[in-house]
């Protein structure tokens, strides 16, 4: 336990260990999470966000695209605009709402693409070892030459504007990451004597890799995308701040922050939501991810 | 050790070419032809055949990246294709600007980094801890453009106490101090929370250890045993502290952006702008070797003064 308490800031409480060591592990780790109340809360926001998300077309109350200019830069708490309006006049609630969907497909989907791809290459070049092992990692390396927020904006700069550009440029640099982590996960399982057992028994690859190697490292994996979810929405979001990610006149909230930037001498409160929202949402995915860190027992 | 020190070193090297290989082929990523899209839209192809032979782009791609590489060794890196300026004369006028701007916020994260984390791992669980714990997640979290912003909302436009842009005009300490603060304080947030992060853990880690126990009951003052914590979870800390400062050199391009700080970052937002391939090159490139090089010596520190790490 005091390895977990040295891990992180929110986390198990000293001494809450499961009611029963009969328990399965991952019912242990549901039971952790049920008793962290930062993780849950987290949790709870995280899925607000989410359904407002999903929901935007049904909840808006205007169409995010349109406004008329008579309107613009209402403050906070205006008549029919509860969160005001923005420098065209368009109704900042809609296009929050709207704008949570692009933001969170911008930055939840270079996670999943590192997850998937990293997982494979980090498996393959563990578990292979040899001249593959130094081919992948090596490369990898290459990557590891640049700081995250420059190679995303340098990859963006030279693909140009355009959602599908930041997810390529996202998933470039968080693949790497993955693969980093993938490959010390399964050299340290591979040489566990289990792994050896199933070979002595007469294991294929096929099956040693399906049923005993990626069982093990998949949680470790899972963590570590976790923690990267946060970065990457604030990566998106930052692209389309930039001017080189989500396209106006969509609704995203780094494009949002950009667009509303010059009118801060006008109204104070909401050209601050959009990033307020980014703000929120990563800070929701660090907490989450704490929280699974912690009960998983998984060392960062 | 030695042995250790020069195996680092060379492998450094293919590190630097495969960036290199990186940096070069970001050009020919891009959709569409890198001269066309700077040439006047009236251009006569021969003026554009013309163009492309002066900037020696009509090669062929291998050839093309040898003659670049060779050159950027030598530290030309090319002319601007919109100011006809050498870029290393803008890239070295940036980089000095974007370096003052990361260590100033290093620093500032630092101080603040180390202490927080020290204390939170002293008064573990306490209300200090707790503090130190949010201000590390909100650090991690925070957008950091848009922390500049607000700081621009709060001490720009409401309060009117700093400038809210650039870099200072007149000669002076003083202006200079306060054209830098604001984009200091918004590119601190995130090595701060994760400064505060790595040191509370290391130090926590040895505080946990048996031989501070042992410490302890020998009779050791509070003041003695934070001595030795601090001694073995230096490695750790310093590793952490060099790597932040690598992350705020090429990460500070939304921060600069964000305050038209004439740094790196300013200016590959303008050459990305601009299409200027040259200038978006030698950035990359000059960044990314100074952040392979950081790199190295953080690791070759980290086996001064932990000369176990040699060994393994």
């Amino acid at each position: 336990m005091a390895q977990i308490e040295a891990v992180g800031g929110v986390g198990v409480e000293r001494g809450s260990l499961p009611p029963t060591l009969m328990m399965s592990y991952w019912r242990t780790v549901a039971w952790r999470l049920a008793r962290d109340p930062a993780t849950l809360v987290a949790g709870a926001v995280l899925l607000l966000i989410a359904l407002s998300a999903l929901l935007a077309p049904w909840l808006a109350p205007y169409d995010p695209n349109a406004g008329t200019i008579r309107l613009r830069l209402a403050s906070v708490g205006a008549p029919a605009h509860l969160l005001g309006t923005d420098e065209q006049g368009r109704d900042m609630l809609s296009r929050l709402l709207w704008g949570g969907r692009m933001t969170l497909v911008a930055g939840l989907t270079p996670v999943l693409v590192a997850f998937v791809l990293g997982t494979g290459l980090g498996v393959l070049a563990g578990y292979v070892g040899g001249l593959t092992n130094t081919l992948v990692m090596r490369t990898m390396d290459i990557f590891y030459a640049f700081p995250a927020v420059l190679l995303a904006i340098a990859i963006s700069g030279a693909l140009g504007p355009g959602l599908p550009n930041t997810l390529i440029s996202l998933s470039i640099v968080f693949v790497p990451r993955v693969v980093r982590v993938a490959e010390s996960a399964t050299v340290q399982v591979k040489a566990l004597e289990y792994i050896a057992a199933a070979r002595a028994s007469g294991a294929g690859v096929r099956a040693i890799v399906r049923h005993h190697l990626l069982a093990n490292v998949l949680g470790p994996i899972l963590v570590f995308a976790s923690t990267q979810v946060s970065l990457s929405i604030i990566l998106a979001a930052g692209l389309s701040f930039l001017g080189l990610g989500v396209t106006p006149p969509a609704a995203e909230w780094g494009l949002m922050l950009n667009t509303l930037r010059q009118s801060i001498y006008v109204n104070a409160v909401v050209p601050a939501l959009p990033g307020l929202a980014i703000f929120v949402t990563s800070m929701a995915f660090n907490l989450l991810s704490d929280g699974l860190r912690d009960a998983m027992e998984i060392r960062a | 050790m030695w042995a250790y020190v020069g195996r680092r070193l060379l492998l450094a090297i293919p590190t630097l070419l495969g960036a290199s290989i990186i940096v070069f082929a970001m050009v020919h990523l891009a959709p569409g032809d890198p001269i066309a899209a700077v040439m006047p839209a009236e251009s006569s192809q021969a003026e554009i055949e013309a163009t492309k032979r002066a900037y020696g782009f009509d090669k062929p791609l291998p050839v093309q990246y040898l003659v670049w590489l060779g050159r950027v060794a030598q530290g030309d890196l090319g002319r601007s294709i919109a100011t006809r300026r050498a870029v290393i004369l803008d890239v070295r006028d940036a980089l000095a600007n974007s370096l003052v701007l990361a260590l100033s916020s290093s620093l500032v994260a630092f101080a603040l980094g180390v202490a927080l984390g020290l204390l939170a791992a002293f008064r573990q669980g306490r209300a200090l801890d707790k503090l130190a714990s949010a201000i590390a997640v909100v650090g991690v979290s925070v957008p950091h453009y848009w922390a500049g912003i607000i700081l621009i909302i709060i001490f720009s436009v409401q309060l009117n106490w700093l400038p809210a842009m650039g870099a200072a005009n007149e000669p002076g300490v003083l202006p200079y101090l306060r054209h830098i603060a604001l984009p200091t304080v918004a590119l601190s947030l995130i090595p701060l929370g994760v400064i505060t992060r790595v040191v509370r853990s290391a130090a926590l880690d040895i505080l946990n250890q048996e031989f501070v126990l042992a410490l302890r009951a020998k009779g050791l003052a509070a003041r003695g045993v934070f001595t030795h914590v601090v001694k073995n979870a230096a490695p750790q800390i310093l590793t952490v502290l060099g790597l932040q400062f690598g992350f705020q050199l090429g990460g500070s391009v939304l921060v600069e952006a964000v305050f038209s700080w004439p740094g790196t970052g300013y200016l590959l937002n303008l050459a990305i702008f601009q299409r200027d391939i040259p200038v978006l090159q030698g950035v990359i490139m000059v960044l990314a070797t100074f952040f392979v090089l950081l790199n190295l010596a953080v690791d070759l520190l980290q086996t001064v003064v932990d000369p176990r790490i040699a060994r393994h």
